[in-house]
């Protein structure tokens, strides 16, 4: 796509230049720095970034697939709506993610009306086209889908359209993962997109309170690299700062007009995450305002709250950054995108998705 | 759905413009925006809402930037 090419940061050039400047910056000790986005984990992955790092640098993919964190419950929640007669709308990856027994696309092989759409706003053409019909939004995503979500909810849908809300905020996420345990994370790759609605500042009291470095980064390679190198050289420096690599889409405000409506819209609820366990404030559960199109409260079904956990796979491990795809014994062997064991297989932007398509770590 | 891809306007309708993602043309919706658009704007779109306006120029910016950084270190 030609119109794009000013935005496309790629010249060899300037790479190798980064990745001496890389090796120039390189710790003492070997050092962990996670991203929590799949576009990025597809970026280092298709351009063989891993290769340009120095030994001892390691970026791994955490939680950044929101198909792949959305837990089991929702999918079942989602699979009984579906069953029990409503049309159900939802984003392509999110109809063959395992639920505790069936996924989306088995149930409509059942008969279910499942439907892929590619907006909010389409799923409210479709309950417009069916008025007698319940129609149901599975919402998913992070603070880049979550405001098309809230512009429908507040621009006056129809009586029988209804969101299933499984969004899901980042910077929760972020604290969680430094609060594990096993924390060895030197610092993060903040996601380029999530950071344009919720601004740089977003993350400043993590960088404090945690002491880790938090660089925004943006998708194509040089934009990676540059933020891998600013990581470093706050680990050099002894600093623990948030810093934007991604000016031309990010500001230290961010929008603030999408802010307002998932605001208006939503209310940050503590929600479950797919292998990590619950987190405080990291979900958006609909307004009582517009209680009325919350498919939690306006059509209750019963779920199992359990956690489904396919035998032998290491997804919760991939999502916390405890683990890479080739670490499962299963990957590539019993685990393949046409017959994923985990969740981390199926959503394009899970990491054992982009391993295998990509190859991941053998391009070091 | 996660992808966002940096896209020309074509035209503009209320709070729906028109864009082309690799040659399909589609509609993106400007409510979360913020801002005004026109066509010729480059628009950062998520699940068919804008996100954000983008400057070709900035884009040139972060370029001059890195070649600074290029011939500063040391
Ligand atoms: S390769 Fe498959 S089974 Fe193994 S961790 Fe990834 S999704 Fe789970």
């Amino acid at each position: 796509m030609s119109e794009g090419a000013a935005f496309q940061f790629r010249d060899p050039g300037r790479a190798r230049e980064l990745a001496a400047l890389l090796r120039r910056y390189a710790p003492p000790e070997p050092v962990r720095i996670v991203h929590v986005c799949g576009t990025h984990e597809m970026a280092i992955a298709q351009y063989g970034l891993r290769s340009l790092l120095p030994p001892g640098v390691e970026v791994l993919e955490g939680p950044g697939c929101p198909v792949c964190v959305t837990p089991t419950a929702d999918l079942d929640r989602a699979v009984k709506l579906a069953l029990g007669g409503a049309i159900l709308c939802t984003f392509g990856d999110m109809t063959r993610v395992p639920g505790t027994r069936l996924t989306l696309a088995e149930a409509r092989a059942r008969g279910a009306d499942v439907r892929i759409v590619l907006s909010a706003a389409d799923a409210v053409e479709v309950a417009r086209a069916h008025p007698g019909r319940t129609v149901v939004f599975f919402a998913v995503g992070f603070e880049t889908t979550a405001p098309g979500t809230a512009a429908v909810l507040l621009d006056h849908p129809p009586a029988n359209f209804f969101v299933l809300s499984a969004h899901k905020l980042i910077p929760p996420a972020l604290a969680a993962l430094l609060a594990a345990p096993s924390r060895r994370i030197a610092g993060f790759l903040a996601p380029g997109h999530v950071s344009t609605v919720i601004g740089a500042r977003a993350y400043r009291a993590i960088a404090a309170e945690h002491r880790v470095p938090i660089v925004v980064a943006g998708f194509e390679p040089l934009d990676i690299l540059y933020a891998v190198l600013l990581v470093l050289r706050q680990l050099r420096e002894g600093r623990a700062e948030v810093e934007n690599a991604y000016p031309r889409a990010v500001t230290e405000a961010g929008n603030v007009r999408a802010q307002e409506l998932l605001r208006e819209a939503f209310e940050p609820a503590p929600a479950r995450w797919r292998g990590i366990g619950e987190i405080p404030g990291s979900g958006l559960r609909v307004r009582d305002e517009l209680a009325a199109h919350d498919a939690a409260r306006a059509l209750p079904v019963e779920v199992e709250e359990g956690e489904e956990k396919p035998p032998g796979c290491r997804c919760a491990e991939v999502l916390l950054a405890q683990a890479v795809p080739s670490d499962c014994p299963l990957f590539r062997t019993r685990c393949t995108p046409l017959a994923p064991v985990g969740p981390c297989m199926v959503g394009a932007e899970g990491a054992c998705h982009v391993w295998y398509r990509y190859g991941g770590r053998p391009a070091l | 759905m996660c992808l966002a891809v940096p896209t020309q306007v074509r035209a503009v309708d209320g709070n729906v413009a028109t864009v082309a993602v690799q040659g399909v043309q589609t509609k993106v919706r400007l409510d979360a925006l913020g801002e005004g658009v026109a066509v010729g704007d480059y628009l950062l779109v998520h699940a068919g809402f804008a996100i954000r306006k983008l400057d070709p120029q900035d884009a040139q910016e972060t370029l001059a930037l890195l070649d600074e950084l290029f011939s500063s270190s040391p």
